[in-house]
């Protein structure tokens, strides 16, 4: 049993928060007393039946509003695969909540309304994907029931779909015909609609091949946190703890400290309290090196065979995420998975257009839910690598050192 | 290749003794909470997993509202000896005294809400910046819009529409003075992921949390334990039920459920058989409104 993390984006009313309701209902993840709360909630409004929507509406604002405002996590598992589900709404103002429920997944689950077919927001959920680079893409056409479960309408939707994937480079896309409400093609085929011969969609996301998105071949280690004991007995211990992002590592290699760039070779892996001989993406370790040198937290150690990018020099593809403008000139901290460093914005050279992926002139200032290609400085050099190459390593958030929060999210290029 | 899978439980691990590390980076003076109940037996069983052969970078703290089981705060004083970790033990009853806040009345009163001053002073006292606690996203829907790192103002409070964005495994946890965050590095594991890592790990429960004998009042179709700490009534149905508990919360707000699985596995078929969600079943607190749980986390509880 593995994890797959997925994200759904889908323009207001498209059925999103039904199919993910459907999906934990089909799943038999809804207890008992939720799904009294469900009827509970569901009476005091005018239609009768229970309303799966009302699942993933988390705070009591967001019901007042009658809308979904922010990125909420939802769990469910089958026998072969835990879920988790960033369900993050696709309003023009919340391109912010998308890249963030984004930055997590796998794999994205475009809504389609049947009846509207490929409209601006599909396009604009596609491109924050592929800028998000997410690996797998499930274009899912809902309401199927509304236009006769039509196979032509279906196809045509498809060639729409198609033309926009081909244009970002989305690589898997997967096209799902469905009935959220009625629940066809969510577990079972839908027997309305023999001519589709796929898997239904919850048995495509427990298929769903995981093991390429993680990059076996460039070793990256962040160094989180030194463990130094200083008892007695283990006077002369130094661990470096970090969770490896990707690559393996053994016993013996040679490795090199960045950015400082010292070559040395690993004395002992540990994992899980113990000692190890090979290490892999994704487990937490603890490292020792041979040589008795200089690291601390937000060094990264890498294999020699594949070394990262060094430099104090970044372009990056920036979403600008805070209410107050991104002015140029302006200091920000930039966090690269355990590296904080300062970091200044240099130069914006064009805003991308997330609706059509165009570039468009620069105007002085950058708002809210903007993307922009940039220049960052910083005040220490970084390493990292090409985000379109290795996400583990190229993704990066700005904070604004006088209020804390994080203001941007860079996609180093 | 495919030797280089990680289990979903092995993920789930290493993402939290991620998160904790993170914690040791990022703040001066974090602090563990601790309750005794296995959400947190399980932190305790990561972060001896993210520090050793080193000391915890921080102390455990349990906020004792004084109506607590007894098997768990033994458990609590054994487990903190046994693996030779600070344990700092504030009481709610101290500070209902210090600043003479009223304590609820009736029946069950619950020393629930007055938990959150205690907590607040506490966080004070020793400057805590980080609180490390055992919530998953799971167990509310108000749950599961919060981040990993949460920010709270001084006074403890969430504030749901100013939650920081939070990308990939990157974690912000920059403060101002007087501000603190909360972490929890087991968001992303659901009541049955805990119960599994329990078993494959190994790891020693209060006695409670399976089948056991206790007179018990019946109120309501739940069961509170009989204790010093509500009041009976000559019409109190009390009688004696094969119990055990899913959740370890005070005494008089922590309901058991009828139960003879007297082993891990035999809680986790239990729990796989009943539809019943953990805290509608066994929090008699979380019924009252629907927006229960959101109200006191602005309040500045968990
Ligand atoms: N006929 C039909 N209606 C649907 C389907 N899926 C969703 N709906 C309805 O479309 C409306 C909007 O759905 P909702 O899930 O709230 O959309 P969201 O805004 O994307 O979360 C609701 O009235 C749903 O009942 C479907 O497959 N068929």
């Amino acid at each position: 049993m593995d994890i797959l993390r997925f994200i759904t984006a889908g323009s207001v009313d498209d059925g999103k928060s039904t199919l993910i309701g459907r999906l934990l209902y089909d799943s038999k993840s809804i207890l008992v007393d939720q799904l009294e709360a469900l009827e509970r909630q569901t009476k005091n409004k005018s239609n009768g039946e229970i309303d799966l929507a009302l699942l993933t509406d988390g705070l009591r604002a967001e019901r007042e509003q009658g809308i979904t405002i922010d990125v909420a996590y939802k769990y469910f598992s089958t026998p072969n695969r835990k879920f988790i589900i960033a369900d993050a709404p696709g309003h023009i103002q919340y391109t912010r909540n998308m890249v963030t429920g984004a930055s997590n997944s796998e794999l994205i689950i475009v809504l389609v309304d049947a009846r509207q077919g490929v409209v601006e927001q599909t396009r604009r959920h596609s491109i924050i994907a592929s800028l998000l680079r997410l690996p797998h893409v499930v274009v899912a056409i809902n309401k199927m029931d509304l236009v006769d479960y039509s196979e032509n309408v279906f196809s045509n939707i498809v060639i729409d779909y198609a033309a926009i994937a081909e244009k970002l480079g989305l690589k898997d896309v997967t096209y799902i015909p469905i009935s959220a409400l009625d629940g066809d093609n969510i577990v079972e085929a839908s027997t309305n609609m023999p001519w589709y011969t796929g898997k239904p969609l919850l048995q495509f996301l427990e298929a769903v091949a995981l093991t390429d998105d993680i990059d076996l071949e460039n070793a990256r280690f962040p160094v989180q946190y030194v463990i130094r004991p200083q008892t007695e007995a283990l006077h002369d211990y130094r661990g470096y703890a970090g969770k490896i992002i990707s690559g393996t590592y053994r016993k013996g290699d040679a490795v090199t400290v960045l950015p400082a760039g010292i070559e040395t070779s690993i004395e002992k892996i540990e994992h899980n309290l113990q000692e190890t001989e090979e290490a892999f993406a994704q487990q937490s370790v603890v490292m020792h090196l041979a040589d008795d040198v200089d690291v601390s937290r937000g060094d990264v150690i890498v294999k020699n065979n594949s070394t990262a990018k060094v430099s104090n020099e970044l372009e990056v593809l920036l979403c600008w995420m805070d209410t107050k403008p991104l002015l140029t000139g302006n200091k920000y901290l930039l966090q690269l998975n355990s590296n904080r460093v300062r970091a200044v914005v240099k130069a914006v050279q064009y805003k991308v257009d997330v609706n059509t992926l165009e570039n468009i002139t620069y105007d002085g200032a950058v708002k809210l839910n903007e993307v922009v290609k940039a220049t960052i400085k910083t005040a220490s050099p970084l390493a990292h690598d090409s985000y379109r190459y290795l996400r583990a390593n190229g993704g990066a958030i700005l904070i604004d050192e006088t209020s804390n929060i994080t203001v941007g999210a860079c996609m180093i290029q | 290749m495919s030797t280089y899978k990680l289990d979903y439980l092995d993920q789930l691990e290493s993402e939290a003794i991620h998160i904790m590390r993170e914690v040791a980076g990022q703040f001066e003076r974090p602090a563990l909470l601790f309750s005794g109940g296995k959400d947190s037996i399980t932190l305790v069983h990561l972060a001896l997993k993210a520090f050793r052969p080193g000391k915890f970078p921080f102390p455990l703290v349990h906020i004792d509202t004084g109506h607590n089981f007894p098997e768990a705060l033994a458990f609590r004083d054994a487990l903190a000896a046994n693996i030779g970790e600070t344990l700092i033990v504030r009481q709610v009853a101290d500070t209902i005294a210090r600043q003479q806040l009223t304590e609820q009345k009736g029946k069950f009163a619950s020393r629930n809400a007055l938990q959150t001053y205690t907590l607040l002073e506490t966080i004070e006292a020793f400057e805590f910046d980080c609180c490390i606690g055992g919530a998953r996203r799971d167990e509310e829907k108000a749950r599961a819009k919060e981040r990993v790192f949460s920010v709270r103002n001084e006074f403890g409070e969430w504030d749901p529409k100013q939650q920081r964005p939070e990308l990939w495994n990157t974690y912000n946890g920059r403060i101002q003075k007087g501000e603190n965050v909360r972490v929890f590095p087991i968001s992303n594991w659901t009541e049955l992921d805990v119960w599994h890592y329990i078993r494959r790990e190994n790891i020693a429960l209060p006695s409670i949390y399976f089948s056991h004998e206790r007179p018990v009042l019946v109120h309501d179709d739940q069961l509170i334990a009989l204790c010093d700490f509500i009041q009976i009534e000559a019409s109190d149905v009390i009688e004696t039920r094969r119990v055990r508990y899913r959740t370890v919360g005070d005494m008089t707000c922590t309901a058991a459920v009828e139960s003879n699985a007297a082993d891990i596995d035999a809680v986790i078929n239990e729990i796989i058989a009943t539809r019943i969600s953990e805290r509608g079943e066994t929090r008699i607190d979380d019924r009252a409104t629907e927006a229960a749980m959101e109200d006191r986390k602005k309040n500045g509880y968990f």
